[in-house]
């Protein structure tokens, strides 16, 4: 995916940090700027996320005919959608079906997203992590949330 | 003298038999996840954060450190063992370290590192003691200039320090301080950057943001290339080091010590610079500098105390001015703040027992770490057999439901993952996360003292340069900068930096 006379790296990594600086620096000017005896609350930030424009074109820049020297590596496909959507399934479910059973298959699922991982392993463990952070947290901590939540007829 | 009467006090707390089990805690912790490749105390002190909210202060902020410094000692083990820096500051200690430990002489290698370590350890809790109550004293003259321009330096020297582009490292600041400026304005309350959402009206959360870039970030960059790994050394025996060793390690300790206790201090992954520093120092001087790589116990001798040195003092930035000099650090303040207690000159006047008890502690927390480490050694190896696939699933799970405990707000949990792949993608593309953190916490102290410096001075931006200490202090963020982009000390910084993680 190089364009041919950029660095992949450079040319990526410089315009996240332009899209970034140009969001905070456009919606700061939003906000009011003030001066610089008395500042806005727009101020900083609009100043900070004109910085972080030219930077990522600075670095953008750097990349020029700097064609890739090495083999990019593989995008963790399986891992990034597993483990994010643990991630989101967790905070989606956690009031509702309480803490064991989104513990156990959050823990289920984050095994899976790693190739080396049979189902059997990743259940069995699911099982001892359960069982672990159900002793720690909501046992040993106290942490204030029902073992199994109103969503299960129990 | 006072500082014997301090230190009394200190031990006071530290030897509390409550605070003695939570630093345990804490070191073990510690030394089980500098062990463990691919869990570093950042992700780990970042999970347990939300869970020190329900401890006293002083038995949080014991365990916390512990955590830290123990990760210190235990990074060495996996290094040597299976040349692999279980923590990036012992990155350099797998050189000669595995060489040893090829040779059959992993034993004295890892008696080495422990000693080396306790020595200076020892030494560093001292220096910490003895120069923290003036600098804090100090601190007390500063007004808002005089701390912007040491946010200003502690940022630039960060990236003078760091590996890598310092171009992408100043980028990766710069959106440190804009992340963390998103919530209510302190000066107006008109929230910023929320897009909408009422959770963010107080900010982002620091745990999720924390747990974010390091711990699932680093996940998911080790998923990109799964592979087992095998520990050559099974069991090691004769821990004992020989007479020839113990003349051959003194000075390199003693120099290690020196080293790592001054770059400590320094912002910026003191301590992984300053077991860089030392072991080329030792090379330098040595007779036989051609056993360098070879196995040579001079080249684990000096750094492993350099990066113990150097842990312990950059609390001194933290203790008594309250920034922090990494992102373990920013942490720290974290701590500090879930506690109640602004960190800064004023803990060491309003809380002496918290002050002296942490510093106390750590002396407590390396004696610990010695009998952690040397007898139980066989335990250690025996976990390094552990695979990464069964560990990186707890972490997944500790960090939600961490950072689902400390406020009950799911918004923290899905903070986490945006984090996490804002992170991955940055690394991917050849950026640190550790500056942005750094910058994350660092950006609201850094407009509060800009805004108040400007209306103090009505306007006029040289109160900066006209008042001698702010002054000093943003020359030498000039200076650290220069420095950092001389032709010569680029190249250097790239040798120096090849083997980091």
């Amino acid at each position: 995916m190089a364009v041919s006379k950029f660095e992949t790296k450079d040319l990526v990594s410089g315009c996240i940090f332009v899209a970034a600086g140009a969001y905070f620096a456009l919606e700061s000017l939003t906000y009011e700027i003030g001066t610089a005896f008395r500042m806005g609350p727009g101020f900083m930030p609009l100043m900070l996320g004109t910085a972080l424009s030219l930077l990522g074109l600075a670095i953008a820049a750097n990349g020029w005919n700097k064609p890739d020297s090495e083999e990019a590596p593989v995008w963790p496909w399986r891992g990034l959608i597993l483990i994010i959507g643990v991630i989101v399934f967790f905070g989606a479910t956690i009031r509702g079906l309480g803490f064991v059973p989104v513990v156990l298959v959050s823990s289920f699922v984050a095994a899976m997203s790693s190739r080396l991982n049979s189902p059997v392993f990743a259940a069995m463990l699911a099982v001892t992590l359960t069982v672990m952070c159900t002793l720690i947290f909501v046992v040993g901590l106290g942490m204030s949330v029902p073992w199994f939540g109103p969503w299960l007829p129990l | 003298m006072d500082i014997i009467a301090s230190l009394g006090l200190g031990f006071s707390v530290a030897l509390d038999p409550t605070n003695i089990l939570y630093c345990f805690i804490g070191v073990l912790l510690g030394t089980v996840v500098g062990c463990l490749p691919g869990i570093g105390p950042t992700a780990t002190i970042a999970m347990l954060l939300p869970i020190t909210f329900s401890l006293s202060p002083a038995g949080a902020l014991i365990m916390l450190a512990g955590i830290y410094y123990g990760a210190q000692y235990g990074g060495s083990t996996t290094a040597i063992l299976i040349n692999l820096p279980g923590e990036s500051s012992s990155a350099v200690t797998a050189i000669d370290g595995y060489q040893m430990a090829k040779r059959g002489r992993a034993g004295p290698a890892l008696a080495t590192a422990a000693l080396g370590s306790f020595f200076a350890g020892t030494v560093a809790t001292l220096l910490l003691a003895f120069f923290a109550p003036p600098l804090a004293r100090a601190a007390l003259n500063f007004g808002a200039p005089e701390y912007f321009a040491l946010i200003v330096l502690g940022l630039l020297v960060s990236i003078a320090l760091a590996h890598g582009s310092i171009l992408k490292a100043l980028a990766m600041i710069v959106l440190g301080l804009l992340l963390g400026m998103v919530g209510q304005d302190i000066y107006t309350g008109q929230p910023r950057f929320t897009l909408g959402f009422r959770e963010l009206y107080s900010g982002l959360n620091f745990v999720s943001v924390a747990v974010g870039v390091f711990g699932v970030a680093e996940i998911l960059r080790n998923l990109e290339n799964e592979k087992e790994r095998d520990v050559m050394v099974k069991a090691v025996k004769n821990l004992w080091l020989s007479k020839d060793d113990i003349r051959r390690i003194v000075a390199p300790v003693l120099r290690g010590t020196a080293l790592g206790s001054l770059l400590g201090v320094l912002p910026g992954g003191g301590h992984i610079l300053s077991s860089f520093a030392s072991y080329s120092a030792e090379k330098r001087l040595s007779k036989t500098p051609e056993e360098f790589g070879q196995g040579a116990i001079e080249g684990v001798a000096g750094p492993e105390s350099a990066n113990n040195a150097a842990a312990q003092t950059s609390f001194i930035p933290l203790l008594t001015l309250g920034i922090p000099a990494h992102p373990v650090m920013a942490l720290m303040v974290g701590a500090f703040i879930l506690q109640g207690i602004t960190p800064g000159p004023n803990v060491i006047n309003d809380q002496p027992a918290l002050f002296w008890g942490i510093i106390a502690s750590m002396w407590v927390g390396n004696v610990l770490l010695v009998l952690l480490n040397l007898p139980l050694i066989g335990l250690w190896v025996k976990m390094l057999s552990i695979p990464y696939r069964a560990l990186f699933p707890a972490i997944v799970l500790f960090a939600c439901i961490g950072c689902y405990s400390i406020n009950q707000n799911i918004f923290d949990v899905y903070a986490i993952g945006v984090f996490g792949v804002l992170g991955y993608v940055l690394i991917r593309f050849g950026c640190e996360p550790a500056p942005l953190l750094l910058g994350f916490v660092l950006g609201p102290l850094l407009e509060e003292h800009l805004r108040r410096a400007m209306i103090i001075s009505r306007g006029d931006p040289s109160v900066f340069v006209t008042r001698p200490i702010s002054a000093t202090l943003l020359a030498l963020a000039l200076a650290a900068v220069i420095i950092a982009v001389l032709p010569g000390i680029r190249r250097k910084r790239k040798e120096v930096f090849v083997e980091e993680d």
